[in-house]
């Protein structure tokens, strides 16, 4: 059995952006989940809402709760990404000027997903958009 | 876990309370239900916070307190209260005025918590070395302590592992006395508090064995008795129970009083729904680097403290102003040798979490709850009305599945049910006084409560 949540992102709203996370973090602290494996998850699923928020025009976040992991689908209608071994490493970033000066793009989300999930997978086609997949085991 | 366990300074007046719901909207934990008419406070939530207190337009919250004729056990009697005690009273009283008054009322010694903080200040800095989690998170407030407690278990491990003035001023206190010749178990210590939260902690407190404090006086009631008393002029010079006073000792209480102190990166936030906020960020890691988080419960620090009289603002203003005729922490001789005693008794246990929103032990059950409660709100209204005696339409989905509530608890519910004829009127109207308390929607012209109250 798995609970399923479910949240739209806007692309460039980033007041919005942890709207998610947070959702999702009450929902863990409620199963009694390990505070170290919350705090994963909640970091994972809130640089991949900022990522929407940032590159895309619009995504939504499902993510699957269940008794043993917790399986996270974003997926966003954007620019994909070109080079996705590229966008993986640290640092690199193709944020605007307005993202950055935000305090945003600074390169490390996809790197920081990565370090805080058991599985990541990422889909995604050039001009139309991104699914980013992961899975933390509790 | 065991509902008594736990001690709470906060208690319903049940002949005063008639159920408004005013406190149930405002608790940060969700701890109020209006159960016959009342409100009912759920101790494993409660955080002392006393803002249920301040919400309440029917002075139906009390706090418990010591009886002021206990001090007269004790052939020392030592009154210890925060500097913001002193912010309340208008310019027109001197605070030698106020500890002649003092005096009068019994007590033979007074000590300002604050004196000598420069040792907590250490203290504590000696504990960020120690302590690799950032920030480290004052343990100042007893009220964010218990909120961190239950709402926030990642952070505990990030909370300074020190005691709170009041200890601080109370061992330096005994030490004092004990120098000049007196026994310890002469010495009575009163301990003069600004808030439930402070109060709670007195009697109950989350990481020492047990307090070093005899009593606690309240200080709402304090100060009636002082503006009796007062003198209107100076008599004697009481300016040796105030040399080891210093001005950041008197601002510690007050926003940024702590942070300001501590230097470094640090920062200071007041009220308990902006901690809440806050603490949500932190939790996410969404805020940079940290190395000192001071939070208060109430807005404005102690000034705000639910048993001050007064205004707030007016207080801060007072303590300033105060603050500025006083020497620099630094600049304040302390003569005591006892100063490695008392770091060493403000060392207090580590806070463990305490998990009271965990629907079930067992995952499995936990997640069958969870989506019961996503079907059970389907139903709801989600105008989270307060209707039922839950603060909103989640909260009560959460009651029902752990089997305190139900569905016809809803008004709109219950009224579609009625519409459907699925329950029948005289069941409904039952249903309603068992929240309600009953005779609660009869005519009356002198009920209390609907008439602006608060403002």
């Amino acid at each position: 059995m798995a609970i399923e949540l479910n949240f739209t992102i806007e692309g460039g709203d980033f007041s919005n952006a942890g709207k998610a996370s947070s959702k999702i973090k009450k929902v863990l602290k409620q199963l009694n989940i390990e505070a170290k494996i919350i705090k994963k998850i909640v970091v994972a699923v809130y640089e991949a809402e900022v990522n929407v928020a940032a590159h895309a025009y619009s995504g939504n976040v499902k993510a699957l709760v269940g008794e043993n992991d917790v399986v996270v689908m974003v997926s966003d209608s954007g620019p994909g990404i070109e080079n996705v071994e590229l966008a993986m490493k640290e640092g690199y970033s193709t944020a605007s000027k307005e993202v950055r000066e935000m305090g945003f793009g600074a390169g490390m989300g996809l790197a920081n997903i990565k370090r805080n999930t058991d599985e990541l997978k990422i889909e995604t086609t050039v001009g139309e958009g991104t699914t980013v997949t992961f899975r933390c085991f509790y | 876990m065991n509902n008594n366990k736990k001690y709470h300074a906060l208690k319903v007046d049940t002949q005063k309370c008639f159920g408004c719901t005013h406190c149930m909207k405002i608790c940060p934990t969700e701890a109020i239900r209006i159960v016959n008419g009342v409100a009912v406070i759920d101790n494993q939530r409660c955080v002392d916070c006393g803002n249920c207190l301040r919400a309440c337009p029917a002075d139906a919250f009390y706090v418990e307190q010591d009886d002021l004729s206990k001090i007269n056990n004790y052939k020392h009697r030592v009154v210890l209260f925060p500097s913001v005690f002193i912010g309340q009273f208008s310019e027109i009283y001197s605070e030698g005025q106020i500890y002649e008054a003092l005096l009068e009322l019994g007590f033979t010694h007074i000590f300002e918590v604050e004196q000598p903080a420069g040792w907590l200040m250490e203290s504590i800095k000696d504990f960020s070395g120690e302590n690799i989690h950032r920030p480290l998170i004052s343990s100042f407030c007893p009220a964010i302590v218990r909120l961190i407690q239950c709402k926030y278990p990642s952070l505990t491990a990030h909370i300074v592992r020190r005691k709170a003035p009041h200890d601080l001023a109370a061992h330096f206190a005994i030490e004092q006395l004990k120098k000049e010749g007196a026994k310890e178990d002469e010495i009575g210590i009163f301990y003069v508090s600004p808030c439930s939260a402070k109060m709670a902690a007195v009697n109950q407190p989350v990481a020492e064995k047990e307090s070093i404090v005899t009593g606690v006086i309240n200080m709402k009631d304090l100060y009636n008795r002082i503006m009796k008393l007062i003198p209107t002029k100076e008599k004697m010079d009481t300016s040796g129970f105030r040399r080891h006073l210093s001005r950041e000792g008197i601002l510690w209480s007050l926003p940024r009083g702590e942070s300001a102190w501590y230097r470094k990166k640090s920062m200071a936030i007041d009220g308990i729904h902006n901690v809440v906020k806050f603490l949500e960020r932190l939790e996410n890691d969404e805020v940079p680097e940290i190395d000192f988080l001071e939070l208060k419960s109430c807005s404005e620090g102690c000034a705000g403290g639910i048993l001050l009289t007064g205004n707030r603002f007016l207080t801060v203003e007072r303590l300033q102003k105060r603050a500025a005729r006083y020497p620099k922490a630094a600049q304040v001789e302390v003569e005591n040798a006892a100063k490695e005693l008392v770091k060493k008794k403000l060392v207090a246990d580590e806070i463990k979490p305490e998990h009271v929103f965990v629907l079930d032990q067992n995952r499995s059950k936990a997640i069958e709850k969870l989506q019961k409660i996503n079907d059970i709100l389907c139903q709801l209204p989600g105008l989270d009305c307060g209707g039922c005696g839950a603060p909103n339409c989640h909260a009560l989905a959460e009651d029902m599945v752990k089997g305190k509530a139900k569905m016809t608890d809803c008004v709109f519910l219950q009224n579609k049910y009625l519409q459907e004829q699925k329950v029948k009127p005289e069941k409904a109207y039952k249903n309603l006084e068992k929240i309600w308390g009953k005779q609660r929607f009869e005519a009356d012209c002198n009920k209390k409560g609907g008439r602006n109250e608060g403002f």
